[in-house]
Order: structure tokens, then sequence, then C-alpha cells
């Protein structure tokens, strides 16, 4: 026998599962694609300089930090990538490019890498970043444009308000809605709230009004499903969320059909399917037990519809899953599992 | 379901038996076809056996033989010291060396005394497969005669914790027994000497499964196997065939479906206490292979002296199962079957999962060995260790239901009151989280050294009060 053989020692177990944290990202960038390839067709070629803009600007952010931190580079796990596509797409197709590199910076510099990085941070990074452009260019986070409007010029001219935004007058303002917006997105925005098939169907596809990402509903939908799929985003999070938001809306239009739209209203306009599986879901900044994970998804849920009904904004899913990440470490203890055998009782102690 | 039967542990059999699985846990692949159909082969007797003599849980053995005496081949060479410990005997006839240290792989140093064969005389070779245990009744023998056999073979728990069996054999009447598990799940990969064992030696396993009942006086025998193994399944189906009172149970092949806390609510719907044992429940849990050489013990009066190992892996170059003599070195086993590939890279003792890594061929293979993977270049995982993403990954398979990222995180940090809060003490370190972690943390290794440091502080506290 060769003497000279070098033998490997490491600790339990010597053999391991293949999937790596870096393809966990991936399958999120693979996931993204229907999104990606929907909103090119709604929005035509020049809206891809969003995510390009926001994930280079991500990736150099990321860079920096870690070059100014004199920590490893960490871009092999494609985080920052995830990123700046989920920054993108959540917001609206015609925001200037310097509004998405401030956000960017902001998701990585500061809701990431001041945290310590990957794995670190308690916020949403590409929620942080959103909210920072909220407060910062709130015009141009809530001007919303026509979907299959190629001219850049004609873009910025047809904008439209989101049937969530008409959602936000009643019946009764029908004369103070119509000097906001024109007689036919109010009566896109009645036909949702009734729950018109037809009009779900445009939602579905994703011909209204909206942020990049979060237009069509059957896109996100079969991203979503891969995810669930490769596992790599929690179901728990995303059944919770989606659940909630059908019941609380489910329970005001029945109760209330004038000032609540119609439960699938309030789940394919806006953002709710792309929060349910590409925000909330975001594992770090999500808890850890499935008990926890049950009450993120519904307590999100619920707040974006508290948000959307009671508050000045017609979208609530930023704030909401910012507000659930604060809460998460408490949900966390509150719902620590109780190990096999800890509440057995023996006949006689141990 | 199961608290209501743990907290009373009637002698009544409850109706329904167990769901037959476990929650979580992972599935890492088998690679049993290695060596699945590989019949037992018996290893030449060694000229030199190194036999430690603490090869259990327990106190260490005490030597009962002088160096330079001369000892006969299935001799007892050291006395166990209280109730948990185990004689130890040689299997080979020839003279007793010094009394020497030796490391275990588990890398704990133990005294240890070498047996040297005599030239003059030709080594007995056990004959394989055995032949069938002679007709006996389990009345025959008291529960104390069976007890007493089994601490005079020096048996031990062969699956791989090598718990004295005569501990588990002795019952008070304030935890009686109702069931007795024979377990032959071998859930780790690769290894295949309990299912060899179940097709080749089926009636000595039953043979002991009854003497255990009897010792324990457990009206119901049970032998557990994951249902990747039907063919053993059908033989051991075939060898109780005359006995009611037991009864072959498939489970679902899930990793750790072999340990005793998953076990037991996959057989018996029980769950065994944190700080408990399977007889609080009322269950004795015995390896297969325990249970032949109870049987051996018993009815013919032998020591533990040669055991059944799987030599197996990608890094081997004829993988085999093999009856080996207990004290032979793992180079001269290695040796017999082809040694070490060129792509050979790693050798386990044991399993994957839970076995330990050694560099040193002259360990000797010890009582609760029941394999050795050598692991080939190519399957070692060298990615590195990264951020944990709180995926909760380990969180979902971890079969003793704890969070082992908070866990190691806690011990990372040294906050090592905290990872006793979150129960690190109820680990079993079966691995799951570490197999399944895509963030490769040496979830295991952070749990090891938590449970270290925590001994050490009780330790402190208990001088100090």
């Amino acid at each position: 026998m060769d003497d000279q053989k070098q033998l490997n020692v490491s600790p339990t177990p010597h053999v391991s599962a293949k999937l790596t944290t870096s393809r966990m990202m991936a399958d999120v960038l693979i996931a993204l694609i229907p999104v990606s390839v929907t909103a090119t067709i709604l929005f035509g070629w020049r809206t891809l300089q969003l995510p390009l803009i926001c994930v280079a600007t991500c990736v150099v952010t990321e860079i920096i930090f870690n070059f100014c931190r004199k920590k490893p580079n960490s871009l092999g796990d494609c985080s920052a990538v995830v990123t700046g596509l989920i920054l993108a797409f959540s917001v609206p197709p015609t925001l200037p490019w310097f509004a998405c590199v401030i956000g960017s910076v902001v998701a990585i510099g500061i809701a990431k890498m001041l945290f310590g990085g990957l794995g670190s941070n308690i916020f949403n990074p590409a929620m942080v970043g959103r909210a920072f452009l909220m407060i910062c260019f709130g015009q141009l986070m809530t001007t919303w444009t026509a979907p299959g409007v190629e001219d850049t010029a004609k873009i910025y001219a047809t904008t439209r308000a989101t049937p969530l935004a008409v959602a936000k007058f009643t019946e009764s303002d029908r004369s103070k809605a119509l000097e906001e917006v024109s007689l036919e997105e109010y009566e896109i925005s009645l036909k949702v709230r009734a729950g018109n098939p037809a009009v779900l169907g445009d939602l579905l596809r994703g011909a209204v009004g909206g942020c990049l990402g979060e237009t069509s509903a059957l896109a996100i939908l079969i991203g979503g499903a891969y995810l669930l799929w490769r596992k790599t985003i929690s179901y728990q999070i995303t059944l919770g969320m989606i659940g909630a938001i059908l019941i609380f809306a489910g329970v005001g239009y029945y109760l209330a059909p004038q000032q609540v739209m119609h439960p699938l209203g309030h789940l394919f306009a806006g953002g709710a399917m792309f929060g349910a599986f590409f925000v909330a879901t975001d594992p770090v900044s999500s808890p850890l037990s499935t008990p926890g994970r049950w009450l993120f998804g519904i307590g999100t849920g619920v707040l974006v519809m508290v948000i959307r009904i009671f508050s000045g904004y017609p979208e609530g899913i930023m704030f909401a899953v910012l507000i659930m990440n604060a809460i998460a470490p408490l949900l966390d203890r509150w719902t620590e599992p109780a190990p096999l055998g800890t509440k057995v009782k023996t006949a006689a102690g141990s | 379901m199961s608290a209501e039967s743990a907290s009373s542990p009637a002698l009544c059999l409850p109706a329904k038996i167990g769901p037959g699985t476990f929650r979580r846990g992972v599935h890492p692949p088998q690679n049993k076809s290695l060596t699945a159909d590989l019949a037992i082969e018996v290893l030449p007797s060694p000229a030199k056996l190194v036999l430690p003599l603490l090869q259990h849980t327990g106190r260490p053995a005490e030597l009962s033989v002088k160096p330079r005496d001369i000892v006969e081949a299935g001799q007892k060479i050291a006395e166990p010291t209280g109730l948990i410990s185990a004689a130890v005997h040689t299997a080979i006839a020839g003279k007793v060396g010094p009394v020497t240290t030796t490391v275990l792989a588990a890398g704990l140093r133990v005294p240890a005394v070498t047996i040297t064969a005599d030239s003059s005389t030709e080594a007995p070779e056990p004959s394989w497969p055995p032949a069938q245990p002679p007709r006996f009744s389990p009345d025959d023998f008291s529960a104390q005669q069976i007890a007493e056999a089994a601490q005079e073979a020096g048996l031990v728990g062969l699956g791989g914790a090598a718990f004295p069996t005569h501990v588990k054999l002795i019952t008070s009447p304030e935890r009686p027994i109702d069931t007795l598990i024979l377990n032959g799940c071998e859930c780790e990969p690769y290894l295949t000497s309990d299912y060899r064992l179940m097709l080749e030696d089926p009636w000595w396993i039953v043979a002991g499964l009854l003497l255990a009942m009897r010792a324990t006086a457990a009206q119901r025998g049970i032998i557990a196997i994951e249902d990747n193994k039907p063919q053993a399944i059908a033989a051991m189906h075939i060898a109780i065939s005359d006995h009611p009172q037991l009864s072959v149970q498939s489970l679902q092949t899930k990793y750790p479906q072999g340990g005793e806390r998953s076990l037991l609510p996959a057989s018996v719907g029980r769950i065994i206490p944190t700080k408990g044992l399977p007889l609080h429940v009322g269950v004795v849990v015995l390896n297969v292979g325990t249970s032949a050489t109870l049987a051996r013990a018993v009815l013919n009066g032998s020591g533990l002296t040669h055991r059944v190992i799987t030599v197996t892996g990608q890094g081997i170059a004829r993988p085999a199962n093999l009856l080996v003599p207990v004290g032979v070195a793992l180079g001269e086993v290695l040796d017999y079957c082809g040694g070490l590939t060129d792509s050979a890279a790693q050798i386990v003792m044991g399993g994957p999962m839970m076995g330990n890594t050694v560099s040193n061929l002259d360990l000797p293979i010890t009582k609760g060995i029941s394999g050795v993977t050598v692991l080939a270049k190519s399957q070692l995982d060298r990615r590195p260790e990264r951020p944990c993403l709180r995926c909760a990954k380990c969180v979902d398979h971890c079969p003793i239901k704890l969070n082992p990222t908070g866990i190691a995180h806690a011990v990372k940090l040294r906050e090592f009151e905290l990872a006793r809060q979150l129960n690190l003490e109820a680990c079993v370190e079966c691995g799951c989280c570490g197999y399944i972690c895509p963030s490769r943390i040496p979830l295991v290794q952070y749990m090891r050294s938590g449970k270290a440091a925590l001994l050490q502080i009780d330790l402190a506290n208990k001088d100090k009060g």
C-alpha cells in the first residue's frame, strides 16, 4: 500500500446534498425569466435597461463595500444580482436611471453590507432600497405607464393610474375620482372591484399599469411554481400571504363591496403576487421555524390589506414586508419548536 | 398518540403499532449496491490483534491476563469493571504483549493489549455461514442467566454505540418492558453488514430475539427493517414463522431511521424522552448483529470475538462484507480488500453520515465498528463554508426538531448557555443538518464542540458546588 497517500479527515457527515446557496440564488434568477420576458413584451426593450442598471450598481456596490471592509469578494453567491433584479422589478418602468442607481446603492450598501453582508441583514435589501426611493422620489415612483407603449416620449405622456390607486376612490367619490383619472381607468377599476372575469384576465396577462415585474400574475405564478418545486422558497410564507389577502379581501368585499375590491382583484393587481413569491420569501429576513413562517406570511398579507384599505397608500407590499422583517426574530422566539422528547413524561422520571 | 403510552408503560400491548416512518430526516444516496450482493467472507486469521480495553460505552475493562501469558482463541483477557463495562476476548491464540495505548476512531486514547499469534499452532478459522442454532426453549434459561451470558461474552451493541448489552437486558419491576425491537434498519449509506447477516444468519438473530425477550419479559418482538431491503424482510419473515409473538416490520427508507429516537416513533409510535432511554417507554432495542451474538453467547458460551463489517466505497479496490476478528488492524482489512485505489481520499470508520475519519491504518477494528467506507477524491466536498442564509433546511430536516443553525450560531459566539436553552444536549449528531446545509456550515462540529464546552462548564460547577 502506498505509504505516502494523503488522507483527508473531516467532521461528520462526509457526504452532502448537492444544493448550494449559489444554486438557490441561481434558481431565483431562473424563476425571474418569465417575469423578465413579460416585462419586455409589455413595456418594450428599453425597459430592460432598468434591471441592467440595478444589477450593475448592486454588483459594483458590493465590490466597493467588500474592499472597504477588507472582506473577500462575495459576488459568487449571486445574491447581489438577485437583489438588483427584485428592486428593478418592483419600480415603475419609467423610473430614471439615477433613481435606480440610488436605490441599488441603498439596497446593497446600507441594507445589506453595513449589516454584515449576506445572511446578516435584518430587512429585505431590495425593499429598503425601494422604500428609500419612495421617500426621495415619490412622484416618479407612482407614475405608471400603460403597457404596450414603445416610444419613450409617449411612455411619459401616457401615464395611467393602477387599479389599486383608483380603488382608493369609492363609488360615491365618482366626480372626485374623475378629476384625477380618466373615465376609462375609472371604469376598469370598477370592473376589477366587481371581479369582472375579463378584466381579471387582463391582470393575469399583465395588460394593466404597474411596476415592471408585477403586472403579469401568470408570469409570476410560473416562476413561483418553479421556486416552490425546487424548494428554494418556503411555501408557508407564500400560501400564508396569499391566503390572508384572499380571506381579508373576501370578508371586506362581502361586507362592503362599495369600498373593497374583489379578492382576486386584490391578489392579481399590484405587487401582491410578486411579493408573495419573490419578496416576502427572502430567507435571510424571514423566520426559521415552520409556524413562524406561516405567521410571517399571514402577517404580511394582513398588513398589505390594512395598508391598501385604510392608509393613504394604494399599495402596501413594501411596508408590510419591512414591518414583518422587523418582527421576524420575535416570531422565531414565540414559535421556538419543542424538540422531540421534551414533552414526553416518563413513568418514574429519567 | 405516544404521550399516553409513554406515561403508562402498561403491560397490555397497544393495539396499533407505529406509522412506519418518522418526521423530517434526509435521503442521502444509498450506494449499498457496491456490497449488497456479496456474501460474507471470512478474513484469514491475522498474526496480531490489538485489543483496546475500552471498546464500549462505560468504564474500561481490566486486564485479567499478564504480559507474556499464553492465551487460547476465544479466551477472556479482560474483565468488566462495574456494571457499565464489558469484558474483552481474544479471537486468536497467542502471547500477550505489554499494555500500550492506542487511539480509537473517535480520537480517544485508551489502554490496549497486543496478542501475537503463536506460529506453532494453526489458528482455527471461524466457519461461515454458521450452523443452525440448536433447538432450545427460551424458558430453559432464567433472565439472570441470559444477562450474565451477555456480560460474560463482553457483548456490546454492534450497531455503533457499543453500549454493554447486559445492562439493557437487566430490567426492573418499575420499568416493565413490553416490546423488544431488533434494529435491522441499517440506514447509513454504503453499509450492508446487517443486511447480509439477516440474509445469511437469520436463525441466530431470531434465537437472540427470543432470548432477549425472555430476559426482559417483553411479550412482543419486532424486527424493524427499512423497505429498501425486501430480501432481508423476506428472509426474516421465514425465520420467524414459528413464533406468533414476533413480527417483521417494514419501515420507510429514510435517514436516520435506525437511530433509536427515529426508530421508536416509526416502529411503535412512542417518543423517547429527551434525557431518557427506550426502556423509559417500555422498549429495548438491539441491533440484529447483537442479537445473533447474544444467542451464540447464551447457547454456545462463546465470547464476542468476531463481527461482520462492510468494507466499501469508491476508494477500495474490492468492496466486501467480511467476518473479522475484533482487534484486527484496519490496514490488514484494507489489504485483504485489494487496498486503496488511486482515487481514495478519505477513510471513514462506519458509514459516511456518522462515522469518524481516520488517518492511521494501524487502528484496530473494535466491537462497535460496522464498516469501513473509503471515499474517493471526487466525492469529497471541498466547497467553502458560506454565511447562513437562514434557509431553514436544517430546521426542516432535523429529526429531533432542533434549530441547528441557531445552536451553531450560539456556539460560534461562545454563548454556551444559550445553546443549552436551545436544547443542544438533545442533539443526536445524526448529521442531517450538515448533510442538507446549502452553505456547507459544519453544523455537527459546532454541536460537538458546544456539548464539550457544556460538559466542561458542568464539571467546573460541580467542583465549586
